[in-house]
């Protein structure tokens, strides 16, 4: 029989190794957004697995709603990426140092 | 070990390993399409759990609308491969490092307060139980506000991505509807008085 653990496990190991991948590739922001999505994709498997093993429905449709911003959210990402690969012709986040922060 | 404790083993094995191969990948067109396999193999662990009605958005949103974004976006810039990897190996100690310790730390709270007698069983529901129905029961009443507010989110997006993106080129031709609309004849059309012309004979 499967257990909660197994499932919480799973997101944990899953949300380590996309917090090693924004470690990893800080230049390539693409990279970095699909860090991001597999951190979303971590939360959502506990989101699931909580909901299924206590048998409460809402963790399900928060899930819905997590799906929902993470999809507006990776639109407006690389629409913006876009826009600074035409300024810039680079996407290393190392050239992105006009306001000298 | 039943048979679904080894099918949950083979898709939580692939999207352990897909994830692994999308950090690590040369290639960003690669990384995109390991991240689908592990869109993919997670959905088959949510089917697993019966919950069905996200399995297919995952698939349908993320694999059918998000993913093919991003390899259009990858595809469409030119990233040079190389220069983007350079810190890769001076960053891999640290990554690894935080990686394990997290992973370790979780996997302490996790085994500890979430082991298998302390957590209630997975109660399997009835053949003709529908988790699409049951999800949308609850979405259209008690979370019809938040789905409204979800909607305004997309809207938000699809306007500021096209506003982005959007660019005029001073370059380029555009027809203008207005003054097309209100041209007159007396603007374009002339007509010329003239003597008749003789037959030639």
């Amino acid at each position: 029989m499967i257990t909660l653990s197994d499932y919480l496990l799973v997101g944990a190991i899953l949300f380590c190794l996309s917090l090693a991948g924004i470690f990893l590739n800080r230049k390539n922001v693409i990279i970095l957004l699909m860090s991001i999505e597999l951190m979303l994709l971590a939360v959502n498997i506990n989101f699931v697995a909580f909901s299924v093993f206590m048998q409460d429905i809402a963790g399900q449709v928060f899930v819905f709603f997590i799906l929902t911003v993470a999809a507006a959210e990776a639109a407006i990402g690389l629409a913006i990426l876009v826009v600074l690969y035409r300024s810039k012709q680079s996407i290393n986040v190392d050239d992105m140092d006009s306001m000298k922060g | 070990m039943t048979f679904e404790k080894i099918v949950f083993y083979l898709f939580a094995t692939i999207l352990i390993l897909s994830a692994l191969r999308v950090i690590t990948a040369r290639n960003p067109v690669h990384s995109a399409l390991f991240l689908v396999l592990t869109f993919f193999s997670c959905s088959a662990l949510w089917i697993l759990l019966e919950a069905e009605f996200l399995a297919i958005t995952l698939v349908l949103v993320y694999v059918g609308a998000v993913m093919v974004l991003f390899l259009f976006v990858v595809m469409m810039l030119n990233i040079n491969a190389d220069v983007m990897r350079e810190g890769f190996i001076k960053y891999l100690p640290i990554g690894i490092a935080v990686a394990i310790i997290s992973a370790i730390e979780m996997g302490i709270v996790i085994t500890g307060n979430f082991s298998a007698g302390k957590t209630p069983e997975l109660v399997r529901h009835a053949e003709n139980y529908s988790n699409t129905k049951a999800i949308g029961q609850v979405l259209y009443t008690e979370y019809l506000f938040a789905f409204e507010v979800a909607a305004v989110v997309l809207l938000v997006a699809i306007v500021a991505a096209i506003a982005l993106t959007m660019r005029k080129r001073p370059e380029t031709r555009y027809q203008n509807p207005g003054s097309q609309v209100n041209i007159k004849k007396e603007d374009r059309l002339r007509v010329v008085k003239m003597d008749a012309e003789d037959k030639p004979s």
